[in-house]
Protein backbone atom coordinates (compact mmCIF):
# COMPACT_ATOMS: atom_id res chain seq x y z
CA UNK A 1 0.00 0.00 0.00
CA UNK A 2 1.22 3.47 -0.84
CA UNK A 3 1.73 6.07 1.84
CA UNK A 4 0.20 8.63 -0.48
CA UNK A 5 -1.48 8.17 -3.80
CA UNK A 6 -2.95 10.84 -6.03
CA UNK A 7 -4.97 9.83 -9.06
CA UNK A 8 -6.18 12.16 -11.77
CA UNK A 9 -6.39 15.16 -9.48
CA UNK A 10 -7.94 18.18 -11.16
CA UNK A 11 -8.63 21.60 -9.78
CA UNK A 12 -9.76 24.82 -11.33
CA UNK A 13 -10.43 28.25 -9.95
CA UNK A 14 -13.02 30.66 -11.15
CA UNK A 15 -12.23 34.28 -11.69
CA UNK A 16 -14.01 36.89 -9.63
CA UNK A 17 -16.98 37.23 -11.92
CA UNK A 18 -17.45 33.49 -12.27
CA UNK A 19 -16.90 33.82 -15.97
CA UNK A 20 -13.55 32.34 -16.72
CA UNK A 21 -12.23 29.08 -15.35
CA UNK A 22 -8.54 28.65 -14.73
CA UNK A 23 -7.46 25.03 -14.87
CA UNK A 24 -4.65 24.86 -12.39
CA UNK A 25 -4.24 21.12 -11.85
CA UNK A 26 -4.75 19.16 -15.02
CA UNK A 27 -4.69 15.62 -13.73
CA UNK A 28 -1.98 14.96 -11.19
CA UNK A 29 -0.90 11.34 -10.71
CA UNK A 30 1.72 10.45 -8.19
CA UNK A 31 2.59 7.81 -5.65
CA UNK A 32 4.68 8.02 -2.56
CA UNK A 33 6.01 4.76 -1.14
CA UNK A 34 6.11 4.09 2.56
CA UNK A 35 9.28 5.18 4.26
CA UNK A 36 10.68 7.28 1.47
CA UNK A 37 11.53 10.92 1.07
CA UNK A 38 9.67 12.30 -1.90
CA UNK A 39 10.63 15.61 -3.44
CA UNK A 40 7.87 17.53 -5.16
CA UNK A 41 9.60 19.84 -7.55
CA UNK A 42 8.27 22.53 -9.81
CA UNK A 43 8.64 26.17 -10.74
CA UNK A 44 6.59 28.97 -9.21
CA UNK A 45 2.94 28.67 -10.02
CA UNK A 46 3.18 25.06 -11.20
CA UNK A 47 0.54 23.96 -8.71
CA UNK A 48 2.50 22.47 -5.83
CA UNK A 49 0.67 24.32 -3.09
CA UNK A 50 -2.66 23.70 -4.77
CA UNK A 51 -1.92 19.96 -4.87
CA UNK A 52 -0.89 19.96 -1.22
CA UNK A 53 -4.04 21.84 -0.21
CA UNK A 54 -6.09 19.23 -2.01
CA UNK A 55 -4.26 16.51 -0.07
CA UNK A 56 -5.06 18.27 3.20
CA UNK A 57 -8.68 18.87 2.27
CA UNK A 58 -8.33 22.64 2.40
CA UNK A 59 -9.43 22.70 -1.22
CA UNK A 60 -11.88 20.27 -2.71
CA UNK A 61 -10.75 18.81 -6.03
CA UNK A 62 -12.91 18.96 -9.15
CA UNK A 63 -11.97 15.40 -10.02
CA UNK A 64 -9.65 12.63 -8.96
CA UNK A 65 -8.80 11.18 -5.61
CA UNK A 66 -6.22 11.40 -2.90
CA UNK A 67 -5.53 8.31 -0.82
CA UNK A 68 -3.43 7.97 2.28
CA UNK A 69 -2.70 4.38 3.22
CA UNK A 70 -5.41 3.48 0.74
CA UNK A 71 -8.06 5.53 2.54
CA UNK A 72 -9.52 8.88 1.43
CA UNK A 73 -7.24 11.65 2.67
CA UNK A 74 -9.65 14.40 3.56
CA UNK A 75 -11.03 12.82 6.69
CA UNK A 76 -10.56 13.54 10.36
CA UNK A 77 -9.26 10.02 10.85
CA UNK A 78 -6.61 10.29 8.15
CA UNK A 79 -5.34 13.55 9.62
CA UNK A 80 -4.62 11.80 12.90
CA UNK A 81 -1.47 10.32 11.35
CA UNK A 82 -0.34 13.28 9.22
CA UNK A 83 1.90 16.19 10.03
CA UNK A 84 1.49 19.27 7.85
CA UNK A 85 3.59 22.37 7.39
CA UNK A 86 1.86 25.01 5.25
CA UNK A 87 3.70 27.33 2.90
CA UNK A 88 4.76 30.55 4.65
CA UNK A 89 3.13 29.54 7.90
CA UNK A 90 1.71 32.05 10.31
CA UNK A 91 0.77 31.21 13.84
CA UNK A 92 -1.12 33.05 16.55
CA UNK A 93 1.19 35.87 17.50
CA UNK A 94 -0.28 36.23 20.98
CA UNK A 95 0.92 32.77 22.01
CA UNK A 96 4.37 31.65 23.05
CA UNK A 97 6.08 28.78 21.25
CA UNK A 98 5.31 26.41 24.08
CA UNK A 99 1.66 27.48 24.31
CA UNK A 100 1.24 27.07 20.60
CA UNK A 101 2.69 23.57 20.56
CA UNK A 102 0.56 22.59 23.55
CA UNK A 103 -2.47 23.91 21.70
CA UNK A 104 -1.50 21.84 18.66
CA UNK A 105 -1.08 18.78 20.87
CA UNK A 106 -4.49 19.37 22.42
CA UNK A 107 -6.07 19.08 18.97
CA UNK A 108 -4.69 15.55 18.82
CA UNK A 109 -6.11 14.74 22.22
CA UNK A 110 -2.65 14.13 23.65
CA UNK A 111 -2.90 14.12 27.45
CA UNK A 112 -1.59 17.27 29.09
CA UNK A 113 1.35 15.72 30.89
CA UNK A 114 2.57 13.71 27.94
CA UNK A 115 2.13 16.77 25.74
CA UNK A 116 4.38 18.85 28.01
CA UNK A 117 7.25 16.38 27.75
CA UNK A 118 6.75 16.01 24.04
CA UNK A 119 6.69 19.75 23.44
CA UNK A 120 9.86 20.28 25.44
CA UNK A 121 11.61 17.59 23.39
CA UNK A 122 10.33 19.02 20.11
CA UNK A 123 11.47 22.54 20.93
CA UNK A 124 14.91 21.13 21.47
CA UNK A 125 14.75 19.01 18.33
CA UNK A 126 13.99 21.93 16.01
CA UNK A 127 16.57 24.13 17.69
CA UNK A 128 14.32 26.60 19.46
CA UNK A 129 15.62 25.97 22.97
CA UNK A 130 15.69 29.18 24.96
CA UNK A 131 12.83 30.69 22.97
CA UNK A 132 10.00 28.56 24.29
CA UNK A 133 8.42 31.38 26.26
CA UNK A 134 8.84 34.10 23.68
CA UNK A 135 5.67 35.47 22.06
CA UNK A 136 5.46 34.40 18.43
CA UNK A 137 5.12 37.99 17.25
CA UNK A 138 8.78 38.33 18.17
CA UNK A 139 9.83 35.29 16.13
CA UNK A 140 11.93 35.64 12.99
CA UNK A 141 10.91 33.94 9.77
CA UNK A 142 13.33 31.08 10.25
CA UNK A 143 12.17 30.56 13.81
CA UNK A 144 8.56 30.41 12.66
CA UNK A 145 9.56 27.85 10.07
CA UNK A 146 11.21 25.73 12.77
CA UNK A 147 8.17 26.06 14.96
CA UNK A 148 6.02 25.03 12.02
CA UNK A 149 8.07 21.90 11.75
CA UNK A 150 7.67 21.20 15.44
CA UNK A 151 3.89 21.49 15.24
CA UNK A 152 3.89 19.10 12.29
CA UNK A 153 5.73 16.54 14.42
CA UNK A 154 3.65 16.89 17.55
CA UNK A 155 1.55 13.79 16.85
CA UNK A 156 4.53 11.69 15.82
CA UNK A 157 3.00 11.31 12.33
CA UNK A 158 3.64 8.51 9.84
CA UNK A 159 3.39 10.87 6.90
CA UNK A 160 4.75 14.40 6.75
CA UNK A 161 3.55 16.85 4.15
CA UNK A 162 5.79 19.88 4.03
CA UNK A 163 5.19 22.81 1.68
CA UNK A 164 8.53 24.50 1.11
CA UNK A 165 10.06 23.63 4.45
CA UNK A 166 13.40 25.10 3.46
CA UNK A 167 12.15 28.58 2.72
CA UNK A 168 13.34 31.19 5.16
CA UNK A 169 16.08 29.01 6.61
CA UNK A 170 19.73 30.00 6.68
CA UNK A 171 22.41 27.47 5.63
CA UNK A 172 22.69 26.09 9.15
CA UNK A 173 18.93 25.81 9.38
CA UNK A 174 18.80 24.02 6.05
CA UNK A 175 21.40 21.55 7.13
CA UNK A 176 19.55 20.96 10.40
CA UNK A 177 16.36 20.38 8.46
CA UNK A 178 18.03 17.92 6.12
CA UNK A 179 19.39 16.00 9.07
CA UNK A 180 15.98 16.03 10.67
CA UNK A 181 14.20 14.78 7.57
CA UNK A 182 16.80 12.03 7.14
CA UNK A 183 16.35 11.01 10.76
CA UNK A 184 12.60 10.82 10.16
CA UNK A 185 13.19 8.40 7.34
CA UNK A 186 15.37 6.34 9.64
CA UNK A 187 12.40 6.14 11.99
CA UNK A 188 10.41 4.71 9.10
CA UNK A 189 8.38 7.82 8.37
CA UNK A 190 7.36 9.05 4.96
CA UNK A 191 8.19 12.60 4.00
CA UNK A 192 6.61 14.42 1.08
CA UNK A 193 7.93 17.91 0.55
CA UNK A 194 7.99 20.62 -2.07
CA UNK A 195 10.99 22.79 -2.62
CA UNK A 196 12.76 25.05 -5.03
CA UNK A 197 16.15 24.41 -3.59
CA UNK A 198 17.50 21.69 -5.79
CA UNK A 199 20.66 21.13 -3.84
CA UNK A 200 18.73 20.37 -0.70
CA UNK A 201 16.54 17.98 -2.57
CA UNK A 202 19.36 16.26 -4.37
CA UNK A 203 21.12 15.56 -1.13
CA UNK A 204 18.36 13.54 0.40
CA UNK A 205 15.34 12.55 -1.66
CA UNK A 206 14.68 9.00 -2.75
CA UNK A 207 12.30 9.95 -5.48
CA UNK A 208 11.18 13.12 -7.16
CA UNK A 209 8.11 14.19 -9.03
CA UNK A 210 8.47 17.14 -11.34
CA UNK A 211 5.31 19.15 -11.77
CA UNK A 212 4.98 21.64 -14.57
CA UNK A 213 1.93 23.62 -15.43
CA UNK A 214 -0.42 21.46 -13.38
CA UNK A 215 0.75 18.04 -14.51
CA UNK A 216 3.47 15.63 -13.41
CA UNK A 217 6.13 15.54 -16.10
CA UNK A 218 8.48 13.05 -14.57
CA UNK A 219 8.49 10.85 -11.57
CA UNK A 220 11.06 8.40 -10.45
CA UNK A 221 14.02 7.44 -8.34
CA UNK A 222 16.48 10.24 -8.26
CA UNK A 223 19.40 7.81 -8.56
CA UNK A 224 17.92 6.31 -11.73
CA UNK A 225 17.08 9.65 -13.23
CA UNK A 226 20.59 10.82 -12.70
CA UNK A 227 22.24 7.56 -13.83
CA UNK A 228 20.22 7.41 -17.01
CA UNK A 229 20.95 10.95 -17.85
CA UNK A 230 23.76 11.67 -20.24
CA UNK A 231 27.18 12.03 -18.81
CA UNK A 232 29.77 14.18 -20.38
CA UNK A 233 33.36 15.06 -19.69
CA UNK A 234 34.98 18.28 -19.00
CA UNK A 235 38.62 18.86 -19.77
CA UNK A 236 40.33 21.98 -18.54
CA UNK A 237 43.68 22.98 -20.00
CA UNK A 238 45.76 26.07 -20.55
CA UNK A 239 46.40 25.68 -24.25
CA UNK A 240 45.10 23.69 -27.20
CA UNK A 241 45.83 23.79 -30.91
CA UNK A 242 43.29 24.93 -33.44
CA UNK A 243 43.81 21.70 -35.31
CA UNK A 244 42.94 19.54 -32.38
CA UNK A 245 39.91 21.65 -31.72
CA UNK A 246 38.67 21.21 -35.21
CA UNK A 247 39.00 17.42 -35.01
CA UNK A 248 36.86 16.85 -31.98
CA UNK A 249 33.24 17.36 -31.28
CA UNK A 250 33.50 19.76 -28.38
CA UNK A 251 32.04 22.93 -27.07
CA UNK A 252 34.59 25.08 -25.50
CA UNK A 253 34.68 28.13 -23.36
CA UNK A 254 37.52 30.36 -22.37
CA UNK A 255 37.59 31.46 -18.77
CA UNK A 256 40.45 33.14 -16.92
CA UNK A 257 42.84 32.09 -19.65
CA UNK A 258 41.80 28.46 -19.38
CA UNK A 259 40.07 26.40 -21.98
CA UNK A 260 37.11 24.41 -20.78
CA UNK A 261 36.18 21.69 -23.23
CA UNK A 262 32.93 19.83 -22.95
CA UNK A 263 33.03 16.42 -24.58
CA UNK A 264 29.92 14.43 -25.33
CA UNK A 265 31.71 11.19 -26.04
CA UNK A 266 34.20 9.69 -23.64
CA UNK A 267 36.17 8.36 -26.57
CA UNK A 268 37.17 11.93 -27.32
CA UNK A 269 38.77 12.37 -23.94
CA UNK A 270 41.94 10.47 -24.76
CA UNK A 271 42.20 12.20 -28.07
CA UNK A 272 41.94 15.62 -26.60
CA UNK A 273 44.30 14.89 -23.76
CA UNK A 274 46.86 13.50 -26.18
CA UNK A 275 46.75 16.48 -28.46
CA UNK A 276 47.04 18.89 -25.56
CA UNK A 277 50.12 17.13 -24.29
CA UNK A 278 51.46 16.96 -27.81
CA UNK A 279 51.24 20.74 -28.03
CA UNK A 280 53.02 21.02 -24.68
CA UNK A 281 49.88 22.27 -23.06
CA UNK A 282 49.08 21.57 -19.46
CA UNK A 283 46.08 19.52 -18.35
CA UNK A 284 44.46 21.22 -15.41
CA UNK A 285 41.52 18.93 -14.88
CA UNK A 286 39.54 16.12 -16.40
CA UNK A 287 36.22 15.25 -14.88
CA UNK A 288 33.17 13.29 -15.82
CA UNK A 289 30.03 15.30 -15.18
CA UNK A 290 26.82 13.63 -14.22
CA UNK A 291 23.48 15.24 -14.78
CA UNK A 292 22.30 16.99 -11.71
CA UNK A 293 18.73 17.34 -10.63
CA UNK A 294 19.06 20.89 -11.79
CA UNK A 295 19.86 19.77 -15.30
CA UNK A 296 16.92 17.42 -15.34
CA UNK A 297 14.69 20.13 -13.99
CA UNK A 298 15.73 22.68 -16.56
CA UNK A 299 15.57 20.28 -19.43
CA UNK A 300 12.00 19.43 -18.41
CA UNK A 301 11.15 23.06 -18.15
CA UNK A 302 12.47 23.97 -21.54
CA UNK A 303 10.83 20.91 -23.00
CA UNK A 304 14.10 19.73 -24.48
CA UNK A 305 15.81 16.41 -24.07
CA UNK A 306 19.08 16.40 -22.26
CA UNK A 307 22.12 17.06 -24.23
CA UNK A 308 25.47 18.41 -23.45
CA UNK A 309 24.96 21.82 -22.00
CA UNK A 310 26.71 24.51 -23.97
CA UNK A 311 28.27 26.08 -20.95
CA UNK A 312 28.42 24.79 -17.42
CA UNK A 313 26.92 26.59 -14.53
CA UNK A 314 29.81 27.98 -12.60
CA UNK A 315 29.21 26.27 -9.32
CA UNK A 316 27.43 29.14 -7.66
CA UNK A 317 24.19 27.37 -8.34
CA UNK A 318 22.76 30.07 -10.49
CA UNK A 319 20.54 28.77 -13.24
CA UNK A 320 22.01 28.54 -16.67
CA UNK A 321 18.85 29.62 -18.37
CA UNK A 322 17.66 32.52 -16.34
CA UNK A 323 14.61 33.14 -18.52
CA UNK A 324 12.84 30.14 -17.04
CA UNK A 325 13.03 31.58 -13.56
CA UNK A 326 12.84 29.78 -10.28
CA UNK A 327 13.19 30.83 -6.70
CA UNK A 328 16.85 30.91 -5.77
CA UNK B 1 -16.49 17.36 24.93
CA UNK B 2 -14.41 16.63 21.88
CA UNK B 3 -10.78 17.58 22.56
CA UNK B 4 -10.62 19.72 19.46
CA UNK B 5 -13.61 21.79 20.48
CA UNK B 6 -12.19 22.38 23.92
CA UNK B 7 -8.74 23.32 22.60
CA UNK B 8 -10.20 25.78 20.10
CA UNK B 9 -12.58 27.28 22.67
CA UNK B 10 -9.78 27.81 25.18
CA UNK B 11 -7.54 29.32 22.53
CA UNK B 12 -10.31 31.63 21.32
CA UNK B 13 -10.87 32.82 24.85
CA UNK B 14 -7.14 33.33 25.25
CA UNK B 15 -7.04 35.40 22.09
CA UNK B 16 -9.66 37.81 23.46
CA UNK B 17 -8.09 37.80 26.89
CA UNK B 18 -4.78 38.92 25.40
CA UNK B 19 -6.32 41.70 23.38
CA UNK B 20 -5.97 45.21 24.74
CA UNK B 21 -9.17 46.29 23.02
CA UNK B 22 -11.11 43.80 25.11
CA UNK B 23 -9.87 45.30 28.37
CA UNK B 24 -10.48 48.79 27.11
CA UNK B 25 -14.11 48.04 26.34
CA UNK B 26 -14.65 46.27 29.66
CA UNK B 27 -13.01 49.22 31.39
CA UNK B 28 -15.22 51.74 29.64
CA UNK B 29 -18.29 49.64 30.35
CA UNK B 30 -17.47 49.78 34.05
CA UNK B 31 -16.58 53.48 33.90
CA UNK B 32 -19.86 54.40 32.25
CA UNK B 33 -21.82 52.16 34.59
CA UNK B 34 -20.25 53.93 37.56
CA UNK B 35 -20.88 57.33 36.06
CA UNK B 36 -24.58 56.60 36.44
CA UNK B 37 -23.99 58.05 39.89
CA UNK B 38 -23.46 61.43 38.25
CA UNK B 39 -26.61 61.07 36.22
CA UNK B 40 -28.55 60.24 39.34
CA UNK B 41 -27.42 63.53 40.88
CA UNK B 42 -28.53 65.48 37.90
CA UNK B 43 -31.97 64.02 37.44
CA UNK B 44 -35.05 64.25 39.55
CA UNK B 45 -36.76 61.24 40.94
CA UNK B 46 -35.70 58.06 42.71
CA UNK B 47 -31.87 58.21 42.64
CA UNK B 48 -31.47 54.42 42.97
CA UNK B 49 -33.78 53.81 40.02
CA UNK B 50 -31.89 56.24 37.83
CA UNK B 51 -28.61 54.68 38.92
CA UNK B 52 -29.76 51.19 37.99
CA UNK B 53 -31.40 52.34 34.79
CA UNK B 54 -28.38 54.15 33.35
CA UNK B 55 -25.85 51.71 34.81
CA UNK B 56 -27.49 48.70 33.22
CA UNK B 57 -27.86 50.54 29.93
CA UNK B 58 -24.12 51.27 29.90
CA UNK B 59 -23.24 47.65 30.64
CA UNK B 60 -25.63 46.50 27.95
CA UNK B 61 -24.15 48.84 25.37
CA UNK B 62 -20.54 47.86 25.99
CA UNK B 63 -21.26 44.14 26.17
CA UNK B 64 -23.03 44.28 22.81
CA UNK B 65 -20.07 46.19 21.43
CA UNK B 66 -17.63 43.55 22.67
CA UNK B 67 -19.81 40.75 21.32
CA UNK B 68 -20.01 42.29 17.86
CA UNK B 69 -16.35 43.20 17.64
CA UNK B 70 -14.92 39.93 18.84
CA UNK B 71 -17.50 37.92 16.89
CA UNK B 72 -16.98 39.52 13.49
CA UNK B 73 -13.22 39.20 13.58
CA UNK B 74 -12.55 35.75 14.88
CA UNK B 75 -13.18 33.37 12.02
CA UNK B 76 -12.24 35.95 9.42
CA UNK B 77 -8.86 36.50 11.00
CA UNK B 78 -8.14 32.77 11.15
CA UNK B 79 -8.84 32.45 7.44
CA UNK B 80 -7.08 35.65 6.44
CA UNK B 81 -3.93 34.82 8.36
CA UNK B 82 -4.17 31.16 7.39
CA UNK B 83 -3.97 29.97 10.97
CA UNK B 84 -7.02 27.92 10.10
CA UNK B 85 -4.75 25.69 7.98
CA UNK B 86 -3.09 24.51 11.13
CA UNK B 87 -6.30 23.61 12.81
CA UNK B 88 -8.04 21.97 9.87
CA UNK B 89 -4.99 19.89 9.03
CA UNK B 90 -5.27 18.32 12.46
CA UNK B 91 -7.97 15.78 13.32
CA UNK B 92 -10.55 18.50 13.85
CA UNK B 93 -13.67 18.72 11.73
CA UNK B 94 -14.94 22.01 10.42
CA UNK B 95 -18.04 21.63 12.57
CA UNK B 96 -15.89 21.29 15.65
CA UNK B 97 -13.97 24.39 14.64
CA UNK B 98 -17.13 26.51 14.49
CA UNK B 99 -18.55 25.11 17.71
CA UNK B 100 -15.21 25.65 19.45
CA UNK B 101 -15.09 29.24 18.24
CA UNK B 102 -18.61 29.84 19.49
CA UNK B 103 -17.92 28.37 22.92
CA UNK B 104 -14.75 30.42 23.20
CA UNK B 105 -16.72 33.55 22.42
CA UNK B 106 -19.41 32.56 24.90
CA UNK B 107 -16.72 32.20 27.55
CA UNK B 108 -15.27 35.58 26.60
CA UNK B 109 -18.67 37.25 26.98
CA UNK B 110 -19.26 35.49 30.27
CA UNK B 111 -16.01 36.94 31.58
CA UNK B 112 -16.72 40.44 30.32
CA UNK B 113 -20.28 40.50 31.60
CA UNK B 114 -19.26 38.77 34.82
CA UNK B 115 -16.62 41.39 35.59
CA UNK B 116 -19.03 44.24 34.92
CA UNK B 117 -21.83 42.57 36.89
CA UNK B 118 -19.73 41.96 40.00
CA UNK B 119 -18.56 45.56 40.06
CA UNK B 120 -22.06 46.85 39.45
CA UNK B 121 -23.49 44.82 42.33
CA UNK B 122 -20.80 46.17 44.63
CA UNK B 123 -21.52 49.67 43.39
CA UNK B 124 -25.25 49.37 44.05
CA UNK B 125 -24.51 48.07 47.54
CA UNK B 126 -22.16 50.99 48.20
CA UNK B 127 -24.94 53.35 47.28
CA UNK B 128 -27.25 51.82 49.83
CA UNK B 129 -29.13 49.45 47.54
CA UNK B 130 -29.64 45.84 48.55
CA UNK B 131 -28.98 42.75 46.45
CA UNK B 132 -31.53 42.77 43.67
CA UNK B 133 -32.42 39.39 42.22
CA UNK B 134 -34.07 41.23 39.33
CA UNK B 135 -30.72 42.63 38.25
CA UNK B 136 -29.18 39.17 38.27
CA UNK B 137 -32.02 38.05 36.05
CA UNK B 138 -31.40 41.05 33.85
CA UNK B 139 -27.77 40.02 33.38
CA UNK B 140 -28.81 36.47 32.63
CA UNK B 141 -31.19 37.65 29.92
CA UNK B 142 -28.54 40.00 28.58
CA UNK B 143 -26.16 37.04 28.36
CA UNK B 144 -28.71 35.14 26.27
CA UNK B 145 -28.96 38.09 23.95
CA UNK B 146 -25.17 38.29 23.70
CA UNK B 147 -25.04 34.63 22.73
CA UNK B 148 -27.45 35.30 19.89
CA UNK B 149 -25.41 38.32 18.76
CA UNK B 150 -22.20 36.34 18.91
CA UNK B 151 -23.74 33.55 16.83
CA UNK B 152 -25.00 36.09 14.29
CA UNK B 153 -21.60 37.73 13.95
CA UNK B 154 -19.92 34.34 13.72
CA UNK B 155 -22.23 33.43 10.85
CA UNK B 156 -21.38 36.58 8.90
CA UNK B 157 -17.73 36.32 9.78
CA UNK B 158 -17.57 32.88 8.16
CA UNK B 159 -18.25 34.25 4.70
CA UNK B 160 -17.76 38.02 4.53
CA UNK B 161 -15.24 40.65 5.52
CA UNK B 162 -15.34 42.19 9.00
CA UNK B 163 -16.77 45.46 7.67
CA UNK B 164 -19.71 43.79 5.97
CA UNK B 165 -20.15 41.45 8.91
CA UNK B 166 -20.24 44.49 11.18
CA UNK B 167 -22.88 46.23 9.08
CA UNK B 168 -25.02 43.08 8.84
CA UNK B 169 -24.74 42.26 12.53
CA UNK B 170 -25.53 45.77 13.69
CA UNK B 171 -28.46 46.00 11.27
CA UNK B 172 -29.81 42.74 12.56
CA UNK B 173 -29.33 43.95 16.12
CA UNK B 174 -31.26 47.14 15.46
CA UNK B 175 -34.00 45.31 13.61
CA UNK B 176 -34.12 42.82 16.45
CA UNK B 177 -34.96 45.62 18.83
CA UNK B 178 -37.76 47.21 16.89
CA UNK B 179 -39.47 43.95 15.96
CA UNK B 180 -42.21 44.43 18.48
CA UNK B 181 -43.49 47.46 16.55
CA UNK B 182 -44.23 45.18 13.66
CA UNK B 183 -47.24 43.56 15.24
CA UNK B 184 -48.74 46.98 15.74
CA UNK B 185 -48.65 48.06 12.16
CA UNK B 186 -49.02 44.81 10.27
CA UNK B 187 -52.77 45.23 10.05
CA UNK B 188 -52.26 48.33 7.98
CA UNK B 189 -50.38 46.47 5.29
CA UNK B 190 -52.72 46.33 2.34
CA UNK B 191 -51.14 43.83 -0.01
CA UNK B 192 -51.50 40.28 1.34
CA UNK B 193 -48.33 39.03 -0.28
CA UNK B 194 -46.32 41.74 1.38
CA UNK B 195 -47.97 40.82 4.62
CA UNK B 196 -46.96 37.19 4.28
CA UNK B 197 -43.44 38.25 3.45
CA UNK B 198 -43.10 40.51 6.45
CA UNK B 199 -44.74 37.93 8.64
CA UNK B 200 -42.10 35.42 7.54
CA UNK B 201 -39.36 37.92 8.27
CA UNK B 202 -40.87 38.53 11.67
CA UNK B 203 -40.39 34.90 12.59
CA UNK B 204 -37.01 34.61 10.93
CA UNK B 205 -35.24 37.61 12.40
CA UNK B 206 -34.10 37.50 16.00
CA UNK B 207 -36.52 39.16 18.37
CA UNK B 208 -33.89 40.61 20.67
CA UNK B 209 -36.28 42.97 22.46
CA UNK B 210 -37.59 39.88 24.25
CA UNK B 211 -34.37 39.71 26.24
CA UNK B 212 -34.44 43.26 27.50
CA UNK B 213 -36.20 43.28 30.85
CA UNK B 214 -34.61 46.44 32.16
CA UNK B 215 -37.83 48.39 32.64
CA UNK B 216 -39.46 45.62 34.59
CA UNK B 217 -36.36 45.16 36.75
CA UNK B 218 -35.80 48.84 37.48
CA UNK B 219 -39.44 49.66 38.08
CA UNK B 220 -39.92 46.45 40.02
CA UNK B 221 -42.94 45.26 38.06
CA UNK B 222 -43.72 41.57 38.06
CA UNK B 223 -42.10 39.36 35.45
CA UNK B 224 -43.89 36.48 33.83
CA UNK B 225 -41.83 33.33 34.52
CA UNK B 226 -43.31 31.64 31.45
CA UNK B 227 -42.18 34.43 29.23
CA UNK B 228 -38.67 34.14 30.72
CA UNK B 229 -38.64 30.42 30.11
CA UNK B 230 -39.83 31.01 26.59
CA UNK B 231 -36.98 33.48 26.03
CA UNK B 232 -34.43 30.94 27.23
CA UNK B 233 -35.74 28.32 24.83
CA UNK B 234 -35.96 30.89 22.08
CA UNK B 235 -32.31 31.88 22.57
CA UNK B 236 -31.16 28.25 22.56
CA UNK B 237 -33.10 27.41 19.44
CA UNK B 238 -31.94 30.52 17.68
CA UNK B 239 -28.29 29.97 18.53
CA UNK B 240 -28.45 26.33 17.43
CA UNK B 241 -30.06 27.31 14.14
CA UNK B 242 -27.42 29.95 13.50
CA UNK B 243 -24.59 27.55 14.34
CA UNK B 244 -26.07 24.94 12.02
CA UNK B 245 -26.22 27.48 9.21
CA UNK B 246 -22.65 28.62 9.89
CA UNK B 247 -21.43 25.03 9.85
CA UNK B 248 -23.20 24.39 6.54
CA UNK B 249 -21.51 27.40 4.99
CA UNK B 250 -18.15 26.64 6.53
CA UNK B 251 -18.14 23.01 5.39
CA UNK B 252 -18.27 24.11 1.79
CA UNK B 253 -15.60 26.74 2.12
CA UNK B 254 -12.32 26.49 0.29
CA UNK B 255 -9.14 27.90 1.71
CA UNK B 256 -6.97 29.49 -0.92
N1 LIG C 1 -7.58 31.21 -5.74
C1 LIG C 1 -6.98 31.19 -6.91
N2 LIG C 1 -7.62 31.70 -7.99
C2 LIG C 1 -7.02 31.69 -9.19
N3 LIG C 1 -5.82 31.18 -9.42
C3 LIG C 1 -5.15 30.66 -8.38
C4 LIG C 1 -5.68 30.63 -7.08
N4 LIG C 1 -4.79 30.05 -6.26
C5 LIG C 1 -3.73 29.73 -7.02
N5 LIG C 1 -3.94 30.10 -8.30
C6 LIG C 1 -3.02 29.90 -9.41
O1 LIG C 1 -2.66 28.56 -9.44
C7 LIG C 1 -1.33 28.41 -9.89
C8 LIG C 1 -0.61 27.46 -8.96
O2 LIG C 1 -0.46 28.03 -7.70
P1 LIG C 1 0.31 27.29 -6.54
O3 LIG C 1 0.25 28.17 -5.35
O4 LIG C 1 -0.21 25.92 -6.42
O5 LIG C 1 1.78 27.25 -7.12
P2 LIG C 1 3.10 26.68 -6.47
O6 LIG C 1 3.58 25.58 -7.35
O7 LIG C 1 2.91 26.36 -5.05
O8 LIG C 1 4.07 27.92 -6.63
P3 LIG C 1 5.18 28.50 -5.64
O9 LIG C 1 6.42 27.77 -5.96
O10 LIG C 1 5.30 29.93 -6.04
O11 LIG C 1 4.73 28.33 -4.24
C9 LIG C 1 -0.75 29.80 -9.94
O12 LIG C 1 -0.66 30.17 -11.29
C10 LIG C 1 -1.74 30.66 -9.24
O13 LIG C 1 -1.81 31.92 -9.84
MG1 LIG D 1 3.62 27.04 -3.33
Amino acid sequence: MKALEIKGLKKSFRSNFLIKKFHILKGIDLEVEKGEIYGFLGPNGAGKTTTIKCIMGLLSPDAGEVLIDGEPAATVKARQRIGFLPENPYFYDYLTAREFLLFSASLFNIPEKEARDKVAALIHRVGLSGHEDLKLRKFSKGMIQRLGLAQALVNDPDLLILDEPFSGLDPVGRKDLRTLILSLREQGKTVFFSSHILQDMELMVDRVGIILDGAIRRQGRLSEMIAHSTQYHEVVCDRISEKALARIQANFALRDGQFILTLASDADVNLVVESIIHNSGRILAVHPVKMTLEDIFFSEMTGGSYGVPTSRSNGTGEPRRPATGGKP
Amino acid sequence: MKPGIKGIAVNTFRESARNKMFYLLVFFGILFALSSKLVSFLTLGDAMKVLKDTGLAAINFFCVLIAVFTGINLVYKEIERKTVFNILSKPVSRDEFIVGKFLGLALTMLTALGAMAVIFFAFVALNGGGFDLGILLYFFMLYLELLVIVAVSLLFSSFTTPILAFIFTVSLYLIGHVMWTYNEFKNYLAIPLWRIFTQALYYLLPNLAKFNIKNEVVLGTALDPWSILFSVLYALAYVLALLALTVLIFRRREFQ
